[in-house]
């Protein structure tokens, strides 16, 4: 696809087509979840209505069929990201699910009362509270990775944080929050050379550029598939087979054994062993459709249309009087958080969906984050690749409602 | 389809930009917290209440233009007030947002917030400071959440 023809690929997704409250609909909160293109939607249906079956059990035709397409899946993800086996790549519900899922594992294999975790100030909760828990069930300690007032991470500070007792350094890959693209290479390498292994919450990256999880030589992986144009309720997480093998299961029940006993189980080998019971089935061939549309899109088309609009979006917002945006990164996903001086995120949020334009407020689930840059709660427009420079000025035309209403 | 001048009506706007009893009592023998976990929103509300009358009340907090101007509204119209009237205002003003009841004479500015209910995504954001109140008058020990 040599020219990227945004009006063409938008046709692929038909939640986009709406009117919200008589006005054509401005979808800015895909950091939260993406659309899906047709091609997603259609898999999921062709499942449910071709061969619904149950995977790895039963020799009849249909579960054959649902068990190929599964597996399939699991090796167009793995090559998706250049893991070595497929049996590398663990589905889960969420990469909230696949951080959990570490966090147990780790807990009763790798770390012992008074080691150490690294983590960064700009992590999700989904990356804070299971290592919290953790810390506090375990003995461990929390080192945090402060970040700058720019909204990058202070990378000195990370490089002081290791010694003898450190056991996992982890970070978020892309801040879902500030927007920043963190020098995971750097980081990895960092903590590889004191031994430590790493896990990496992708969420919020893997939409916008390939990974290599080789050649990023990272221990764990985490993301999901909503947010990759995928269906809901499936996760990822990428694991090191030595690290899979040693740490025991997450769930247990069926599926994830090779034999069962009053007297003695034998656990089933990767990848089943930590996929307790039915998966979501339908979900995780969607995900695969979702990856073939997006290498079919192809990265670099993505990555220059999301950067045109992120660029054209960053220079409109900074011309506003009393907006203040958070994160100045400049190696930067295409969403933005902000504030406009005299208004409480929630209320310009609902403004903004009475004129159809749809945006996220909150805390964004980094509170955290926000007590560092001395606010309660933020707004937050995040683009894809879906979207357009005429959007981009509807949403910026519409703050001038937002000024009226309040009369400022 | 509703307005968005429903939800952000002059008085609502006006007691946002400059809400009434706000801050701390030197006097008190009641207090609750609220929060609204979801949005983040907080409230501290402070009560001094002798012979079942509420003869004062103050808030502190954070949170969106409706939730500071229905506190605002609330402390104003409940100041001086008896506990079972106030009961009656928290019903009538709860019953009006949430199970949909047209508002009481007898709410009066409070009726403004009617227009809350077309954003159901907001309606806790009015009746936090409510909840708080009944927790604070009733002296439930643990926080308050909202609907």
């Amino acid at each position: 696809m040599p020219n990227f023809d945004v009006m063409a690929v938008r046709r692929d997704f038909l939640c986009l087509e709406q009117k919200v409250h008589g006005k054509p609909l401005i979808y800015f909160d895909s950091a939260a979840t993406s659309q899906k293109p047709s091609v997603v939607i259609e898999e999921e249906m062709a499942y449910y209505r071709s061969f619904a079956a149950n995977v790895n059990r039963g020799a009849h035709y249909l579960s054959e069929q649902a068990t190929k397409k599964y597996n399939n899946a699991r090796a167009r993800i793995a090559r998706f990201i250049n893991a070595q086996e497929a049996s590398e790549i663990i589905f889960t519900r969420s990469t909230t699910e696949a951080i959990n899922l570490v966090a147990h594992g780790l807990g009763k294999c790798h770390f012992v009362a008074g080691d150490e975790i690294i983590l960064t100030e700009m992590e999700h909760h989904s990356n804070l509270v299971p290592w919290f828990l953790l810390a506090k069930e375990k003995g461990l300690v929390l080192r945090v990775v402060p970040v700058k007032d720019d909204g990058t991470l202070n990378l000195e500070v990370y490089k002081t944080l290791f010694n003898k007792k450190t056991k996992l350094a982890t970070f978020v890959h892309a801040s879902n929050t500030l927007g920043t693209i963190n020098p995971v290479t750097e980081m990895v390498q960092i903590a590889k050379n004191f031994g430590v292994p790493t896990l990496i919450d992708g969420a919020q990256a893997i939409h916008h550029a390939p990974l290599d999880v080789e050649k990023l030589d990272v221990d764990f992986y985490a993301f999901s598939s909503h947010k990759l144009y995928g269906p809901t309720g499936v996760g990822i997480l990428y694991g090191k087979k030595a690290w899979l093998e040693r740490m025991p299961p997450y769930q247990s029940g069926g599926d994830m054994i090779s034999s069962v006993s009053f007297d003695h189980i034998t656990f089933a080998p990767l990848p089943q062993k930590f996929e307790a019971g039915t998966p979501n089935i339908a979900g995780v061939l969607g995900l695969a459709k979702a990856i073939d549309y997006v290498e079919h899109l192809g990265f670099k088309n993505i990555h220059s249309h999301e950067q045109s609009l992120i660029d054209h979006l960053l220079e409109e917002l900074r011309r506003i009087p009393r907006v203040k945006i958070v994160g100045q990164a400049k190696d930067r996903v295409s969403l933005v958080s902000f504030t406009i001086d005299g208004i409480h995120p929630h209320d310009i949020s609902s403004i903004f969906d009475r004129e159809g334009i749809a945006i996220r407020a909150g805390h964004l689930c980094t509170q955290p984050l926000m007590k560092r840059f001395g606010v309660s709660a933020l707004s937050r427009a995040s683009l894809a690749f879906y979207n357009t420079h005429d959007e981009i000025d509807r949403f910026v035309t519409a703050f001038s409602r937002v000024f009226e209403v309040f009369k400022l | 389809m509703s307005a968005i001048s429903d939800l952000y009506q002059e008085l609502i706007i006006d007691h946002a930009r400059a809400p009434k009893n706000f801050g701390a009592l030197l006097e008190k023998s009641h207090g609750a917290h609220g929060d609204n976990p979801l949005c983040g929103d907080t409230i501290d509300i402070e009560l001094l209440i002798k012979n079942e009358f509420l003869e004062n009340v103050s808030f502190r907090g954070d949170g969106c233009a409706i939730s500071k101007a229905s506190a605002s509204l609330m402390t104003e119209s409940i100041k001086g007030q008896s506990l079972e009237q106030i009961q009656n205002l928290f019903e009538g003003f709860h019953g009006m947002l949430v199970d949909d009841q047209p508002p009481g004479s007898y709410l009066k500015k409070l009726a403004v917030f009617e227009g809350v209910k077309q954003f159901p995504m907001r309606v806790k954001c009015a009746t936090l400071c409510w909840h708080t109140l009944m927790a604070a008058i009733n002296e439930s020990p643990s926080n308050v959440r909202t609907e």
